[in-house]
């Protein structure tokens, strides 16, 4: 009896687990960002607020103007 | 191929791109799939504001580098710009894009600009209709 609580216990504990990563890696990916090439193979990835606030502005409108 | 064919190519091959802009660096549009003439224009000169905000970014960072390409991930769909040479796409897509894929279409639309268009086949020469020859010639 007192296995099986444990085992029931350890698997609620490893679904809420993986539950969390797979939310927190939709989340991630779902995040808003700017990724910049540059011709000698370097990327620039920008997703702070102060900083990609103007290039996503930017991208804002484009997506308005094109719809 | 000029811009018209070369963006009907894109809208073929990629079921993700939802508009795009052919342009040049100066804002001149080149072909859009966007019917409004303004609005394509508007779309040109917000890109390159785009890509010259991006690339004041990186100057500030590492020091001055030539721009290739960008993606901008929104909740409501993403926007790329994309250079070869003088020339510039910018396109829209769906959330979450296979952008690898998306690049890879837009670099091809403005390659294909470069191409010539394929020289007209020559008809085939007329044959000249065979001449008889009088038996009379022949036997004299």
């Amino acid at each position: 009896m007192r296995s099986r609580n444990v085992l029931t216990g350890v698997l609620l504990g490893a679904g809420s687990v993986a539950g969390t990563l797979l939310f927190r890696r939709r989340l991630a990916r779902r995040r808003e960002r700017v990724d910049v090439y540059f011709g000698d193979g370097s990327m620039v990835s920008v997703a702070k607020p102060g900083e990609a606030d103007p290039l996503l502005r930017r991208a804002r409108r484009i997506l308005e103007l094109a719809s | 191929m000029d811009a018209a064919a070369a963006l009907e190519r894109l809208r073929e091959i990629s079921s993700q791109i939802r508009a795009a802009v052919i342009f040049e660096r100066g804002g001149k549009v080149v072909g859009s799939t966007i019917g409004d003439e303004q609005r394509a224009k508007d779309v040109a000169g917000e890109a390159e504001a785009l890509l010259t905000e991006a690339e004041r970014q990186r100057d500030a960072a590492d020091g001055p580098g030539e721009f290739a390409q960008l993606e901008v991930a929104l909740q409501a769909g993403s926007v790329f710009v994309v250079r070869d040479g003088d020339r510039l796409i910018a396109a829209t897509t769906q959330p979450e894009p296979t952008v690898g894929l998306v690049f890879y279409d837009l670099k091809s639309c403005l390659r294909d600009l470069e191409t010539p268009p394929a020289p007209k086949k020559r008809a085939a020469p007329r044959r000249k209709p065979a001449t008889r020859t009088k038996k009379a010639d022949a036997e004299s």
